[in-house]
């Protein structure tokens, strides 16, 4: 009998230590989803079942309002991230490895390995200047601080469908004719599309629940929803929170479920 | 060697002329890749002229710059020095889209999101032809690498040999004035790559345009070609007609990359070549040299004869090895030399072949010859 290979499934103790993680994981997200449709007063009874919170939550003017400064936020920065992003990775993948090609990567990525809290400091002192010397208090701010971190999400999915793309696809497409521009039009971007756009809805995501850095750079009176949820919270846990929180999170997960069915085709 | 060697036409007294049988001209051209000191040259002042529909083959091994030169005429790469002309035209600085030349990719680099169709249409609605046209161009390219029923597909569903053929529909489609391919063979098992070979051969007769193919691969240049072109070290090492390239190489490379070859070294004197062991034999190409020199000999052109006849070379026989059509004979010259005999087998009895006997060797006529260096 040949021995069977390693398997952790077989592991003792493997089912316990599944569940344990699986519960640390998802039980927290299944009490808030469960209490987001309780008719109790507090966010720890049991009161019935109810649309209640949500309610409260679509007439509260200032969740509405919160809720689409975030959605044009998290648009804009989506839309620049994955414009940056996408020249980025063009110019760092569709041509031999060249010196300093590594230093590049990290600085596209540098979001990602600074401290969130050390960037929101930066910025804040960094637009306090522009503020003083332009005047302007907009989102502009806002949406430029997103964009910024929200590059290297949407870089890491469009560089690694470029990485899977045989570079002599446009070496053929300009063989056979086509202009720098056509071999792109033509070529190059229907198959990158999938990349872009699972690169586009991560960068969404991602901008739609910062905390840190909006709470740092954002102006009176510039709540996006996760902030202003974090201002309810310190003065009291009303259960409209729960609702918001659910509300978030299915767009996140119907977003997420896409990304995945997105990169995941044609492998 | 001197280049000018090489060349059998196009190069009249004095000048450059424009030779209207020639369509693809390379003069002096050199590619280096890096910089300063650490500079490679992948082609070292390579010139050729390849005639207008002619299968020309660049045959040499990994790296000797066979598929730079094939780059340098579709335009992927600029020569570091150096010109290319296509039909009597500097061409050496149009990018790859204003050339009216085609590459057959070695990894076919076929469209993934376009249908066979639209792939073997994609060079003709570049060119801005209109949709009649296109639509005919690429039923007729469909109908000649028999494809008609995958029109629709995408090139994902389709075997490695359908892929190639699609390639090569996708290649001819826009009638380049010559089609250059590189090393397409390379990925088809040995069955297919034999009917390729023929099928290329039968496109390139039919189309009548002008190939230019580089494979490593010696059998595959010295069947399907009219013209080889053999590279070593970003060098052309011989051009010819697979026959010459065959029967009388230039110069040592060739001589042991094209086939298998006895070398052996001896003397230049009147009326031959004198080797270690005091034999004269008679070579071709012992005009003009002198001293040292190498013989080269095909094991088929040695004969084996009986020991101690007159002319012939004293040999003992080291070892045999039995192939089925022939029988690769070892044997030892007096001198301690190694030559290899083909010998065709008998169509029935036994060879006679027994080791430590004592035979003679001969060549057949014209068979030696006296290498280059």
């Amino acid at each position: 009998m040949a021995e069977r290979a390693f398997s952790a499934t077989r592991l003792p103790g493997f089912a316990t230590v599944a569940i344990v993680v699986f519960l640390a994981l998802y039980a927290p997200i299944i009490t808030l989803v469960v209490f987001s449709f309780n008719d109790a007063n507090s966010v720890a009874v049991w009161g019935g079942l109810s649309w209640r919170w949500y309610q409260v939550a679509w007439e509260n003017t200032l969740v509405k309002e919160a809720a689409v400064r975030s959605l044009i936020i998290a648009t804009s920065a989506a839309l620049i991230a994955t414009t940056v992003a996408t020249m980025a990775a063009l110019g760092t993948t569709r041509r031999a490895a060249f010196r300093g090609q590594t230093a590049i990567y990290v600085i596209i990525n540098q979001p990602l390995m600074v401290p969130e809290i050390v960037t929101a400091v930066a910025l804040l002192i960094f637009f306090a200047w522009i503020k003083v010397a332009t005047g302007y208090q907009g989102l502009g701010y806002l949406i430029a601080a997103h964009s910024a971190f929200c590059i290297p999400f949407a870089y890491l999915p469009i560089r690694a469908r470029l990485e899977g793309m045989d570079l002599s696809l446009e070496t053929a497409a300009a063989d056979l004719y086509a202009t720098p521009w056509q071999a792109f039009r033509r070529v190059t971007l229907p198959l990158l599309a999938p990349g872009i756009i699972a690169g586009a809805m991560l960068a969404f995501v991602i901008s739609l629940d910062d905390v840190v850095i909006t709470e740092f750079v954002k102006s009176g009176g510039q709540d996006t929803l996760p902030t202003y949820m974090l201002g309810q919270i310190r003065r009291a846990v009303t259960p409209d929170v729960n609702a918001i929180s659910t509300a978030l999170l299915a767009l996140t997960v119907i977003l997420l479920t896409a990304f995945f069915l997105l990169t995941r085709k044609r492998d | 060697m001197p280049n000018a060697d090489l060349y059998d036409h196009g190069r009249a007294a004095g000048g450059w002329l424009v030779n209207k049988d020639v369509a693809v001209e390379v003069r002096n051209a050199v590619k280096a890749f890096g910089q300063g000191d650490s500079a490679v040259r992948a082609l070292d002042d390579v010139s050729v002229d390849i005639r207008k529909g002619e299968f020309f083959t660049l045959l040499g091994p990994s790296g000797c710059g066979k598929t730079t030169l094939l780059r340098l005429i579709a335009g992927f790469e600029t020569p570091t020095s150096g010109e290319i002309l296509l039909d009597g035209k500097d061409i050496t600085q149009d990018p790859p889209n204003r050339r009216p030349v085609n590459t057959v990719f070695q990894s076919y680099a076929l469209f993934p999101h376009l249908t066979v169709a639209q792939n073997i249409g994609f060079g003709l609605e570049m060119q801005g032809r209109p949709k009649a046209e296109i639509a005919a161009v690429t039923a007729n390219m469909l109908a000649l690498v028999q494809l008609g029923p995958m029109a629709q597909r995408k090139t994902s569903q389709l075997s490695g040999g359908q892929q190639q053929r699609v390639a090569l529909a996708r290649a001819l489609a826009p009638q380049p004035k010559v089609l250059l391919l590189d090393e397409p063979l390379s990925a088809l098992d040995l069955k297919l790559r034999k009917e390729m070979q023929i099928e290329l051969k039968r496109l390139q007769l039919e189309t009548g345009i002008t190939f230019v193919f580089v494979t490593h691969d010696q059998e595959e240049a010295l069947t399907m070609s009219d013209r080889i072109g053999v590279m070593s070290a970003g060098k052309l090492q011989q051009i010819g007609t697979p026959r010459e390239i065959y029967t009388s190489p230039l110069n040592r490379f060739v001589a042991a990359f094209i086939g298998e070859t006895n070398f052996l070294s001896g003397k230049v004197e009147p009326g031959g070549v004198r080797l270690p062991s005091g034999d004269l034999v008679e070579a071709s190409g012992t005009e003009g040299r002198s001293g040292q020199v190498t013989l080269a000999v095909r094991p088929e052109q040695v004969r084996l004869t009986r020991a101690g006849e007159p002319g012939a070379l004293a040999a003992t026989i080291a070892n045999w090895v039995y192939f089925g059509t022939d029988t690769h004979c070892h044997v030892t010259l007096s001198d301690g030399t190694q030559v290899v005999a083909r010998l065709q087998n008998p169509a029935s009895g036994e060879s006679g072949l027994e080791r430590g006997k004592p035979v003679a060797l001969r060549f057949a006529p014209g068979a030696a010859q006296v290498l280059g260096d």
